[in-house]
């Protein structure tokens, strides 16, 4: 059954009394290579979820950081068929772990609605959310997902409105992901706390699990986001700018992101607190 | 496309299975509200009226129509040009800014951006941004800004703030994806004044909307002078706006030809073209599914084209449905066979062409060469060629 992967993760954790921990990183940035011992690191030290790009020529949801992300990946020669081939390795590594991809819709229009969902489905991909996608467009994707066994996510921005969050509800599935901000992905601006009752009215509505992600980059943030009624966070920007410092030095990369990781993953420990 | 048993289908802003609004969520309430916005609008006696006036005092409208003299006088065929590239701004963009900002005014937004390739929705933007006071930036590619120098003059003598674009192709569609980063953060305040008729809902109908007056006159100016219409209608085809103006009130019109003149930069047979809808597949880019200049992963292509307006990879998506209902045909003109236009015209009209409208001259003449019978061709001149000059000084020799 699907979504299994996710929704043993989230009553895990609340066992635990723990949120999730979600690292986003491109999948082959720099290389597909170092791109595998990147990801070993991040799940090695908590991470406990991976939310994964394809690089994508023009990234309109994502800021400077993500977008060199994208270029780098690029430039190394990566492609769509690469990005889940790595996924497949992982999926043998790590039979547990949920793992989401984050990709623009012309990645999946080229490939045929049916064919990229069920190559995903075939590599261990748990879900898919798409960046330009609105749900209002969303109808041939998520059947093509239903019919893969794939969760779809959705998004709810903060100017969302009712009708949305309803609607949200009823399709979102694995998790929701919610906008901890307007604007585009990046570190360099925090998450803003408008999304509380949004997190309770999609409570109420028996919605997946909420996710913040958007302008969360320190442990701060990660206890901001689950003490508003979130169940995980996602950094981005925050790794993939270790990786763009450092990955010409691979001691010095791996040190950081195990660090980055661990302190992440331990705001995550609410009975700590 | 590839076979499917799921075809996306879009729910609203449709020409055929094209259009939609492919944009992050938190852009849809925005887009939603200028659709309500423009809808309304355009049965708003008192918005109609102003944008009249405006057309007419402050733009110059109506433009001439004008029946060569010495162009293609050696052949059957006679050439009109719509001149579009005498009104004020210097390119048929000011048409749809003055309609867009107002529209901006309406929905109380204080702030206009906007991407530009040639230049010329920029200056266009940039003089509605100083007439309705409103704070204005301009996105533009890095290597547009130095094939562009004047207009980016142009745009900051008005007030316009340009920033320069330096990710991608550091072009028009990198200009393109910044604006739309700007737009979603800054879309309680701002209006994205999109310079096509590409991009998510509402943008591809309401720019035709506001574009449409172009072949509103031509078809009225050409029937009052010849007593009938053209055999064919041809502008150069880029994001489409100005082919869209020009096509729109013939396409009814089954008798007339509709040819959208598409840049073939180095050739068709090289990967050097902005040859969107001939050389392209079906896919999503900037909002709306249309035809695409893609690679074998579906990552977008760079375009290439002499001209920076028709140096895009991406077409506006009722071209699509025109091309695939048969209705317009698309061509392509080369770099050089452009250039050559650029300077036919000058030397035969005393007219300075675009050099994007210098495509669509170059096919006028090469259809006018081919008349076996009279034939009336009707060519939108789209915009003047003084933004150009500096550019093709190194390519001409006098």
């Amino acid at each position: 059954m699907m979504n299994d992967r996710y929704q043993n993760m989230f009553s895990h954790l609340a066992q635990n009394i723990e949120g999730a921990f979600i690292p986003f990183v491109m999948l082959g940035d720099p290389t597909i290579k170092e791109s595998e011992t990147i990801i070993d690191t991040l799940i090695a030290n908590g991470a406990d979820a991976l939310e994964l790009g394809i690089p994508f020529s023009d990234p309109v949801a994502d800021g400077p950081v993500i977008q060199r992300a994208d270029y780098r990946a690029l430039v190394a020669g990566v492609t769509p068929e690469l990005c889940l081939d790595l996924i497949m390795r992982l999926r043998a590594k790590y039979p547990d772990i949920p793992i989401g991809l984050l990709v623009y819709a012309n990645l999946i229009v080229y490939r045929g609605l049916k064919e990229f969902y069920e190559h995903a489905a075939r590599v261990g991909v748990d879900s898919v959310l798409i960046a330009d996608v609105p749900l209002s467009e969303s109808a041939s994707f998520i059947a093509a997902a239903n019919n893969a066994a794939i969760a779809p996510v959705l998004i709810v921005p903060p100017n969302a409105d009712d009708d949305l969050l309803r609607d949200v509800a009823r399709l979102s599935q694995g998790y929701v992901y919610c906008l901890g901000r307007a604007g585009v992905t990046g570190a360099d601006r925090m998450m803003e706390m408008t999304q509380t009752t949004k997190l309770t009215t999609l409570r109420e509505l028996n919605a997946a699990p909420t996710v913040i992600g958007f302008g969360i980059s320190t442990p701060e943030h990660v206890r901001m986001a689950l003490n508003a009624g979130a169940r995980g966070a996602i950094a981005g920007s925050a790794i993939v700018a270790l990786i763009e410092r450092h990955h010409k030095n691979p001691d010095a990369l791996h040190t950081a992101l195990a660090s980055f990781t661990r302190q992440m993953k331990a705001a995550t420990r609410l009975s700590t607190i | 496309m590839n076979a499917s048993s799921y075809s996306i289908q879009s729910t609203q802003g449709n020409f055929g299975v094209f259009g939609g609004m492919y944009v992050p969520e938190i852009l849809v309430p925005t887009l939603r509200a200028t659709a309500r916005a423009f809808e309304e609008a355009q049965t708003d006696p008192a918005f109609q009226q102003e944008l009249k006036q405006l057309l007419s005092e402050y733009a110059g409208r109506k433009t001439p129509l004008y029946r060569c003299r010495n162009l293609a006088t050696h052949t059957k065929a006679i050439i009109y040009l719509k001149r579009e590239d005498l009104l004020h701004g210097g390119a048929h963009k000011t048409n749809q800014v003055i309609g867009q900002a107002l529209l901006a005014k309406r929905m109380g937004k204080t702030r206009l951006i906007a991407e530009t390739g040639a230049g010329q929705h920029g200056v266009a933007t940039a003089l509605v941004g100083a007439l309705f006071k409103m704070k204005t930036r301009i996105y533009m590619g890095s290597k547009d800004m130095v094939r562009q120098a004047l207009n980016v003059f142009r745009m900051r003598l008005m007030g316009a703030e340009v920033v320069a674009v330096d990710n991608g192709s550091r072009s028009l569609k990198d200009a393109v994806n910044e604006a739309l980063r700007d737009w979603s953060e800054n879309y309680s305040t701002t209006h994205y004044l999109l310079g096509t008729a590409a991009g998510p809902h509402p943008f591809p109908t309401m720019v035709r909307e506001f574009q449409r007056v172009i072949g509103e006159e031509a078809k009225a100016q050409i029937l009052e002078r010849e007593g009938r219409l053209p055999d064919a209608v041809i502008a150069c085809v880029g994001g489409g706006s100005n082919a869209i103006g020009m096509f729109t009130d013939f396409i009814p019109e089954k008798n007339v030809r509709l040819i959208g003149v598409e840049a073939a930069g180095h050739g068709l047979h090289t990967k050097k073209h902005g040859a969107t809808l001939q050389k392209g597949k079906p896919g999503i880019l900037h909002g709306s599914y249309s035809y695409v200049l893609q690679d074998e992963h579906g990552q977008i292509d760079e375009s290439d084209s002499i001209s920076a307006g028709l140096d895009y990879p991406g077409v506006g998506p009722e071209h699509a449905y025109l091309m695939t209902s048969g209705r317009a045909e698309y061509v392509g003109i080369t770099d050089d066979e452009a250039l050559a236009a650029f300077q036919t015209l000058s030397r035969e009209e005393g007219i300075i062409p675009a050099l994007e409208s210098a495509h669509a001259i170059a096919y006028a003449l090469k259809l006018a060469e081919a008349s076996k019978i009279p034939q009336l061709l009707l060519v939108n001149l789209s915009g003047r060629g003084d933004k150009d000059v500096e550019h093709v000084i190194p390519q001409i020799v006098l």
